[in-house]
């Protein structure tokens, strides 16, 4: 049995081979995606519900024509309209939600910790689709999808991580999967932006912006996420631009690197608009490979049996 | 090799699949617009040997694809399947519309897995025809499914499994009856 996990909250505690198990399943879905008829009935009757109190279009989009795809009802409720603006708590929610003979929860929340709760207080499989500054399973596995798909492997690649480490979930999945399967991960970003202590990760720390491109494999850059940290943790998006921007001249410290992004990108800011698209931008790419990883998450949870280890 | 009885051997498996070969070589006359197409697992090594003939006898290699129907299976949504199901991958690189399609298994036994691979199928297009070949129809349907080609008819109990093994797989090539 390589996944019998009722839930995939976060990439902390998967065994090197849940994760595998994961990404061939993925690999093998990306196929349904190119079909003419791109849809399979093997989540027929099944209901799932993307549970979002934060706002997302692509990750809800990407969940919604995974499940569409798979023949579940997928059915989106955003907070913003629903009862927990009147004053119900959360797990009232849920509940309201699961009584409705609901299979998955697909949840987004603004607070860390938050899905799991959902979790350990729902029958119902929940795949956690970015809690606070905490995890996003998914993104991790789409971005290892497409490193594998562009790349061919996954061991001893090395791997840069550029930008807001402290505040991205994305950044938080990577680090604690990649290494897992031999990834050499490099993190670089403002002091500001980077966690005071490095040691749990156990990953290697750049001192500036060559020293993390140079011979990389593949560069991810993340978005400065100006909702969450206002203009507190930068002079100006310029400054950061101009110290911590991938650029065409830094693009060349490393001749075959793959760029990506987790998206929205800030054109000009993390990412110079000439490297988001060019030839080595696999920022699409990783789009596409999201549908294949949610499918395959929706599926293995909505159809694997519970509780063989 | 297989643990049990073993009901065929490695010459007796050869002669039959050479005998299904000329039945469907029969079937499409001398058409080129024809398709193997084998479902995961078995009848895939099974639908490449049965193309690897008839390139022999005709001179001009047909086309193959392989069919998984792990998320076509009618039993995944009720979560109370014996395995996990491993999904592993459907591969058509040809356009199955307007074609003559062999569709070819190991083993027919409920029909179930033929009626997933039906379905599976014309998700990719709509065949002018699909015709079954099994190496062994081991009985008990439970859907009206019939093979077109069979290389051997092997009457079982419902507590014994059939396996084919194949040499590409198994290491060599053998039919056996297992008691459940």
């Amino acid at each position: 049995m390589s996944y019998s996990r009722k839930d995939l909250i976060g990439m902390i505690d998967l065994s090197k081979e849940e994760i595998l198990h994961l990404l061939d399943t993925a690999e093998k879905f990306r196929e349904i995606n190119h079909r003419d008829v791109k849809k399979v009935p093997t989540l027929k009757g099944k209901t799932v519900v993307n549970l979002f109190f934060e706002n997302s279009t692509r990750t809800r989009t990407s969940f919604e024509i995974a499940g569409k795809r798979l023949s579940a009802d997928t059915v989106n409720f955003s907070a913003s309209a629903s009862s927990t603006a009147k004053g119900e708590t959360l797990i009232d929610t849920v509940h309201n939600i699961e009584a409705m003979s609901t299979d998955i929860f697909v949840v987004r929340h603004a607070y860390s910790g938050a899905v799991k709760f959902i979790a350990e207080n729902t029958k119902a499989s929940v795949v956690n689709a970015g809690d606070g500054l905490n995890e996003h399973p998914t993104q991790s596995l789409l971005d290892m999808l497409t490193i594998k798909q562009h790349k061919g492997r996954l061991e001893g690649l090395n791997v840069a991580i550029i930008g807001d480490i402290t505040h991205s979930r994305v950044a938080r999945s990577n680090i604690w999967a990649m290494p897992r399967l031999g990834i050499n991960l490099r993190l670089f970003g403002p002091k500001t932006m980077l966690p005071l202590c490095t040691d749990p990760f156990g990953v290697k720390i750049c001192g500036n912006m060559e020293e993390a491109v140079e011979g990389a494999d593949v560069i991810m850059t993340l978005r400065i996420q100006r909702e969450r940290q206002g203009k507190l943790l930068i002079p100006s998006v310029k400054e950061y631009a101009r110290y911590f921007g991938l650029n065409a001249a830094r693009l060349r410290l490393s001749n075959n690197a793959i760029v990506m992004h987790p998206g929205p990108i800030n054109r000009g800011v993390e990412i110079s608009s000439e490297i988001a698209d060019c030839g080595q931008s696999v920022i699409l790419p990783q789009v596409e490979s999201g549908v294949a990883v949610r499918m395959a998450v929706l599926y293995t949870l909505g159809t694997g049996q519970r509780g063989i280890e | 090799m297989g643990h049990g009885k073993e009901i065929l051997s490695s010459e007796e498996m050869a002669g039959m699949i050479t005998r299904m070969v000329f039945q469907v070589l029969e079937s499409v006359r001398s058409s080129d617009n024809f398709g193997i197409v084998g479902i995961k697992s078995g009848g895939d090594v099974l639908a490449r040997r049965i193309a690897d003939e008839i390139a022999k006898h005709s001179g001009k290699k047909p086309d193959v694809g392989y069919l998984d129907i792990t998320l076509y299976r009618d039993d995944l949504a009720q979560t109370q399947i014996a395995d996990f199901p491993v999904v592993k991958g459907t591969e058509i690189g040809f356009d199955v519309a307007g074609r003559h399609i062999i569709l070819v298994d190991d083993v027919v036994f409920t029909g179930r897995t033929v009626r997933a691979a039906l379905d599976a199928l014309t998700d990719f297009g709509r065949p002018s025809k699909i015709s079954l070949a099994a190496l062994i129809d081991r009985g008990h349907r439970e859907l009206p499914v019939q093979p077109d080609f069979t290389g051997k008819s092997v009457p079982t109990a419902l507590s014994e499994s059939v396996q084919v093994n194949f040499r590409e797989t198994a290491g060599a090539d053998s039919v056996c009856i297992i008691k459940k």
